[in-house]
């Protein structure tokens, strides 16, 4: 029998009870440990198994689109599909790589970069790994769900420009809500959501905006659904009919394709904008989906300017077309005779400064009529000189330049009408008298945008009255304001702006149309001084017409600035203006004989039945 | 005094403590896995439970002494085969266990060298025949033991590696391990604590994470601490009273890592409540005291030490994966016996069971 063997050894009782004892303490260790999970802590344990197994998903609603005074689609949203990728199971992911890349035609290095960049994310959270499905994709998608269940389809709404870049700087763009955003809107944002940018898209984001749904689901712990808890649908956006007129629109875009400037045409009578044109500009559809960094960058620093809105936002020198409010001044003020005139030799010297007009061999005799059509600076000079800068400044802010026209659009400019308060509150000395010279041919520190220009024109034409600008159909409390101005001026100043257009030697003379009485001035601003552009050999202008039609109380007015160009104002701004006016008395005449032929007038620009009315009221 | 063991000698209520257990597990297993791709897993446990306990009638006939007899050749065996296992072992999860045996079963060697571990120390010790237990006699116990653990942690599996660790210590106690031994022990053990901290880098990345997750499972909500979490989430929302049988969201979800094997006990506890965790405590703390009494009532030391070891090892998995289910203890992969679903582990549990009946029925043989 082996050593180890043997029946005599006795055993250690008091040790075998001591691993008892140890035993049952810790059997009561264990019970006070699940004691103060599932009894102490088990309404926080509770808590969380409740959040770990429902989900609220959002429902996106969809933005309202934007219509054109006819009710043509301008902008609208879709449905579209992001195809996210699961990656809870790492061991399936890897397996089903190759496939989702076939199938997806998404390149193995771009579906690996997507995965890098998520992979310090949390394993539950699934990679967008293309923003905008297209319809092959997704069947794709539908058709492996069994084989492929890492695939996940998540509707987003998208936005979309019908007419990719045309009225882009006025429509704006939308894009993903920013931090500060986020913390402002007091939870009403929740990160991801899309909202308005800039222009009308910014401007008109409340109504645009619909309001989200929410899905409560119950899901497992591969955050597969299993069940529905609670189903909200989202409440679409309203949509707004802006007083855009998609026909004037389209022409203005045609004429400024290649060119660099601005269009505003606008109602005279309401301050309804009709056509709205900045170049250059950009797509709006690019931002839609997400926008490249490197592409966004380029956007910004484009010395172009690609993100200006140049309508509201460019604050340019007026040149001759400040002549009219020159003329106005004139005329109202009565503190010179409507008779005067002067001798235009091409040149005068004021303050011991030699001052040019535009025409070196000069204009001979002129008055005030001869003196709007050939714009004859010689003559405004010293106009300028009678009246001073104070009275220029009266007439000049009275009818709406230098200050904002307060256009429903999110940062408009004012541009500047100066004057000797202006002078000593920001520069601290004196005004230059030799500034006012310049001032009275719309040079020197006058700077307007074309929007006011617009405005501006219609106020003298129709008497003073300032009326509005605006985008929204049925735009509630739109403020018009009084200018008081004397019917002679009045006359007086249309009887030139006619004469500009159709009169021989006017300086618009080529832009004259059949039956339409237009109106206008031409304006060319220098760049810099006479003796510069002479030294440089170049002549770069920014060339302005505004124009109205008809003479007195126009229906339309439109004011278009091509910036950075060879020609004098008239033929390169005019034509646009001219075109937008004959194509509005064309519907006009259009839509007067369909009425007449039918004898059962509908009723003109019927509003969209859903849109939105801000107050309610109809002009 | 008998001269031939007979099944009636079984401890019944032993085996009435372990039946109670094993419905439980299977309940369980049903409950968590009735209602996913995995249905029918309970009766593939029942199928287990069987073998198992046609493994332990057999294991009860051969004499613990001859086992005890042939103690070096199953040492040798055991170690040998770990060997095997790191030369063609099938890969599984991540970690060579298995050998695959025709594709019909793996056979998971380390469950065996548990077994091996017991019958070789049980052996050591009733060679000892004072109540003290020399320096030198602990030193080869360490080294016994420490061969095949390390060869386990190669594999890699911490938690059977760890397993051998307390069928020697509960030996070497019993065995009369001298006072100053034991606190130079702790001693050492406390200094190679900070000693591991440093070398931890040189642990697999899995382990690394097992054991920073252990120390911060809120940092990594989804990654390894997200077991232990949901875990906690699945025992504590489980109350008192518990949410009901497959009624716990957490477990029928699959919130619950593993929930029909190792986290057998999170999805018990979220469905049965406190008071369901408490049965199941208390039928393990039965077993315990059933087998210690066996051992107290052991013909010999050897006997005795067959069956402390067996006890040593099954309450040390009952520890290690409570704890690891409330979050005391990091994620091992140490089941829990008897419940959890598992082929090679409820077999390795039935065997060592039938080596304590083998010594009770012989208990009054000479």
């Amino acid at each position: 029998m082996p050593s180890w063997n043997v029946n005599d050894q006795k055993i250690p009782q008091g040790r075998l009870a001591l691993v008892s004892y140890l035993s049952v303490i810790f059997v009561v260790l264990l019970m006070i440990g699940f004691w103060k999970l599932q009894v102490v802590q088990s309404g926080h344990f509770a808590d969380l198994a409740d959040r770990n197994r429902t989900r609220s998903i959002p429902i996106i609603a969809p933005r309202g689109p934007m219509l054109d005074r006819e009710g043509r689609v301008l902008v609208d949203s879709y449905p579209s599909f992001s195809i996210l990728l699961l990656r809870d199971d790492p061991k399936s992911l890897g397996k089903s790589l190759p496939q989702i890349e076939e199938g997806l035609g998404i390149s193995h290095e771009d579906l690996q970069q997507e995965l890098d960049i998520a992979k310090n994310e949390p394993k539950f959270q699934p990679v967008v790994i293309k923003p905008a499905a297209s319809q092959a994709d997704i069947a794709f998608v539908e058709s492996h769900r069994a084989d492929l269940p890492l695939l996940e389809l998540m509707m987003v709404q998208r936005r979309r420009y019908q007419h990719d870049q045309m009225l882009a700087n006025a429509i704006g763009y939308v894009g993903e809500v920013s931090a500060q955003q986020l913390e402002d809107s007091d939870g009403h944002y929740r990160p991801g959501d899309i909202v308005g940018k800039a222009g009308l898209e910014r401007e008109y984001n409340d109504q645009l905006e619909g309001t989200d749904g929410m899905r409560r689901v119950v899901v497992n712990s591969v955050g597969k659904v299993v069940r529905t808890l609670e189903d909200i649908d989202s409440l679409p956006g309203k949509p707004i009919q802006l007083t855009i007129d998609y026909d004037l629109q389209a022409v203005a875009e045609a004429d400024m394709a290649d060119k660099e400037g601005a269009v505003v045409a606008m109602d005279a009578r309401t301050g309804e904008i009709l056509a709205m044109v900045s170049k250059p500009t950009f797509n709006p559809n690019d931002f839609a989906v997400r926008i490249p960094q490197d592409e966004w960058a380029k956007l910004n620093t484009d010395k172009h300017t690609p993100l200006l809105n140049r309508a509201i936002q460019a604050q340019l020198a007026p040149g001759s077309v400040f002549k009219i409010v020159m003329a106005a001044a004139m005329v109202d003020s009565k503190e010179i005779p409507e008779s005067y005139s002067v001798f235009c030799p091409g040149h005068a010297n004021f303050y011991g400064r030699e001052f040019h007009c535009w025409r070196p061999q000069g204009h001979g005799e002129v008055e005030l009529h001869r003196a709007i059509v050939d714009s004859c600076d010689v003559f405004f000079y010293n106009v300028g000189k009678m009246l001073g800068i104070d009275k220029i400044a009266y007439y000049g802010s009275g009818l709406g330049l230098g200050r904002r026209t307060g256009v429903d659009l999110p940062s408009e400019e004012p541009g500047l009408m100066p004057s000797e308060e202006w002078v000593e509150r920001v520069y601290h000395h004196k005004w230059y008298a030799g500034e006012t010279i310049s001032v009275a041919i719309g040079q020197g520190a006058v700077t307007v945008t074309p929007i006011q220009l617009a405005r501006m024109a219609a106020a003298v034409a129709s008497g003073g009255t300032l009326v509005q600008p605006h985008f929204l159909k049925g735009y509630a409390n739109a403020k018009v304001e009084h200018f008081p101005l004397s019917d002679e001026a009045v006359e007086k100043v249309t009887q030139g702006l006619f004469g500009v257009v159709n009169e021989g030697g006017g300086t618009a003379y080529h832009l004259r149309l059949q039956n339409i009485d237009l109106c206008g001035k031409s304006g060319t601003a220098q760049l810099m001084s006479y003796d510069a552009a002479n030294r440089l050999g170049t002549k770069k202008m920014d060339g302005w017409f505004v124009g109205f039609a008809p003479r007195r109380n126009p229906e339309i007015v439109v004011a278009a600035i091509v910036q950075d160009t060879m020609e004098h104002g008239g033929e390169a701004a005019g034509p646009v203006v001219r075109d937008v006016v004959k194509l509005y008395y064309d519907k006009k005449a259009a839509h007067q004989q369909q009425q007449a032929g039918t004898q059962a007038p509908a009723p003109p620009n019927a509003s969209h039945p859903l849109v939105a009315t801000v107050g309610g009221q109809h002009p | 005094m008998k001269d031939r063991p007979h099944v009636q000698d079984f401890d019944w209520s032993l085996l009435a403590i372990v039946a109670a257990i094993c419905g439980l597990g299977v309940m369980e297993i049903y409950s968590s896995t009735h209602a996913s791709a995995m249905a029918g897993m309970q009766w593939r446990q029942l199928t287990w439970l069987g073998i198992g306990v046609v493994g332990m009638f057999l294991i009860s006939r051969i004499d613990y002494h001859t086992l005890l007899d042939q103690a070096p050749v199953l040492y040798i065996c055991g170690v040998a085969g770990l060997l095997v296992v790191m030369v063609i072992g099938s890969t599984h999860l991540g970690a060579k266990r298995w050998i695959s045996m025709g594709g019909i079963f793996n056979l998971q060697v380390s469950e065996i060298m548990k077994l091996i571990i017991i019958i070789v120390l049980a052996r050591f010790f009733s060679e000892v025949r004072t109540d003290r237990l020399t320096l030198a006699d602990l030193l080869k116990v360490g080294a016994l033991t420490i061969v095949p653990a390390a060869l386990i942690l190669k594999q890699p599996d911490l938690g059977t590696a760890m397993v051998l660790v307390p069928v020697a210590i509960v030996g070497a106690f019993i065995a009369g391990i001298e006072w100053r031994h034991m606190a130079i022990g702790v001693i050492l053990v406390a200094l190679l604590i900070p000693v591991g901290w440093n070398m931890r880098h040189h642990l697999k990345p899995y382990q690394q994470q097992r054991i920073e997750t252990f120390l911060h499972p809120e940092e990594d909500q989804r990654g390894a601490g997200y077991q232990i979490l949901q875990s906690e989430i699945a025992v504590g929302s489980g109350g008192f009273w518990g949410k009901g049988f497959g009624k716990g969201s957490q477990n029928q979800l699959g919130f619950v890592p593993v929930r029909y094997s190792d986290f057998i006990l999170a999805a018990l506890a979220e469905e049965q409540g406190f008071i369901g965790v408490c049965v199941v405590l208390l039928l393990y703390l039965g077993l315990i005291l059933r087998l210690v009494d066996n051992a107290q009532k052991a013909k010999d030391r050897a006997g005795m030490y067959v069956v402390m070891g067996v006890t040593a090892i099954l309450g040390f998995h009952v520890l290690v994966n409570a704890s690891m289910v409330i979050g005391y203890m990091p994620v091992t992969g140490i089941p829990l016996p008897l419940m959890s679903y598992g082929g090679s582990s409820t077999a390795f549990v039935f065997l060592a069971l039938g080596l304590v009946m083998n010594v009770r029925m012989r208990r009054f043989v000479n």
